[in-house]
């Protein structure tokens, strides 16, 4: 059976990771490879780099890190982070890359989605998706790093860029991100059910059971987690444990 | 003078990671995008990803299709990857009906609806049979998946492993000096680069 994948995150600005990698066996925690090289060797399913660098080299330092990354990693890794063309995208998976996840520019104009999809093949398509609760009741697209509302209506938006061909999405809830109180069940849940291509769940990860409550109730594919890797609360190898022990499946 | 593994490149995909992984095991590889120069190699890898028919069209015209025969004609060792272990096949059912290299009997088909296609992630291979590329590998190890169509041979001989995606498939093939893995190797972390290392070993002659 195909086991459910383990995704840590790395928030990467111009070559360094930030957002609090608290790791004691490491030389240079800062540097994503070595962070990368690590939880590779740890047991990590597939890795995410977000390179959140705002300058007008931006486009390089992803390009740089996708290349420096193959180095070190022989499990596929996404890059992602304002990413905004298909030059874009041909240059960071010819440095290396397995996919690249699009998000801002995905919903400025989804024709990109299928250009991607048909000249990469959509397996290196991943698009990113912030969703949020409005007062309303319903959950809405939200970008720019979830400052700007859009309006979208998330699932529609879902099966839209599924249309489009998107390989994957990854979903992460604007409403839990950084809360560590767990994953957004109900949205997740919903996004899973309107789509047939794998979810990746993100944003909320406090502990391993909310890993696998994501993976027990709502049918995602992946769960994404950056602080309770970071931070060494629990090893990968844990969190794997964890899940076979209540019967998820898992690559040990 | 150290044999060298050449990794054939004719327009699809990514072979860089191919190269690295190699690398990452100690054995120099090579990226080679010349037809005539296959013939220099010890052993080759035939990568790839993307569609069979456009990638079999590339083969043709760069020439690079009957060297490829030429090359496994000579009895050196082939190891294809993903699309790469498909182009053996006789011919693809993919866009219609495409003819591919014909080293292995046999045809490529699509996953079954009942699945998530493409089946992308980590999924186990049972060993069907006990061949050098997998020394070290025991049976149910998990390798990472990227692929909406597999590989069916004609004789059962030719499958050396197999994976479970809504059928079960040949998810490694080959005998003698070809062979084709339908997952990533070099994706697919310590394990992956061991069937690398093995390739490697099975080029050098030694065990």
């Amino acid at each position: 059976m195909l086991a459910k994948r383990i995704i840590p995150c790395m928030d990467v600005e111009s070559g360094r990771v930030v957002k609090g990698v608290h790791f004691v066996n490491l030389r240079d925690a800062g540097d994503p490879v070595e962070l990368a090289a690590f939880y590779d060797r740890e047991g990590a399913d597939e890795l995410v780099f977000l390179d959140i660098t705002a300058s007008h080299e931006e486009r390089d330092t992803k390009v740089e890190l996708a290349g420096r990354a193959g180095d070190e990693v022989f499990i596929p890794y996404v890059i992602g982070g304002g990413i905004g063309s298909l030059d874009d995208i041909r240059r960071i998976l010819k440095a290396g890359a397995d996919k690249v996840s699009i998000n801002t520019a995905a919903v400025e104009d989804p024709s990109l989605i299928t250009r991607a999809a048909e000249r990469f093949g959509s397996q290196c398509v991943v698009v990113a998706i912030d969703g949020r609760m409005r007062p309303d009741g319903t959950w809405k697209v939200f970008t720019h790093g979830g400052r700007t509302p859009t309006g979208i209506d998330l699932l529609e938006w879902a099966g839209e860029v599924q249309r489009l061909g998107a390989g994957e999405i990854m979903l992460t809830s604007m409403d839990r991100d950084g809360t560590k109180v767990g994953y957004d069940i109900p949205m997740t849940r919903a996004v899973c059910r309107a789509v047939s291509i794998p979810v990746i769940a993100s944003g909320g990860a406090g502990n391993l059971e909310h890993l696998a409550e994501a993976i027990e109730q709502t049918g995602c594919d992946a769960v994404l987690a950056a602080s309770i890797f970071h931070y060494r609360e629990h090893t990968i190898a844990e969190a794997k444990q964890y899940l076979a022990s209540r019967g998820i499946e898992v690559r040990l | 003078m150290t044999s060298r593994i050449g990794i054939a490149d004719y327009g699809m995909g990514n072979l860089r990671s191919v190269e690295k992984g190699f690398e990452k095991v100690g054995i120099s590889a090579e990226i080679c995008t010349r037809p005539e120069g296959l013939g220099d190699y010890d052993g080759l890898v035939l990568p790839g990803v993307g569609a069979f028919g456009d990638a079999m069209e590339n083969l043709k015209g760069m020439g690079m299709a009957d060297a490829l025969i030429d090359y496994i004609n000579s009895g050196r060792q082939l190891l294809g990857i993903c699309l790469g272990m498909q182009l053996l096949f006789t011919f693809s059912e993919e866009h219609g009906r495409s003819e591919g290299l014909g080293v292995i009997p046999g045809s490529v088909v699509r996953l079954p609806g009942r699945v998530k296609v493409p089946h992308i992630g980590w999924n186990v291979m049972d060993r069907a049979q006990d061949v050098s590329l997998f020394e070290g590998v025991s049976s149910g190890s998990r390798f990472y998946f990227v692929h909406s169509f597999y590989c069916q041979p004609d004789d059962e001989a030719w499958t050396v492993g197999t994976t479970q995606y809504g059928v079960e498939f040949a998810s490694a093939a080959g005998a003698g000096n070809v062979w084709g893995v339908q997952f990533h190797p070099e994706k697919s972390s310590l394990l992956g680069l061991e069937i690398l290392r093995n390739f490697g070993r099975m080029v050098t002659g030694v065990s």
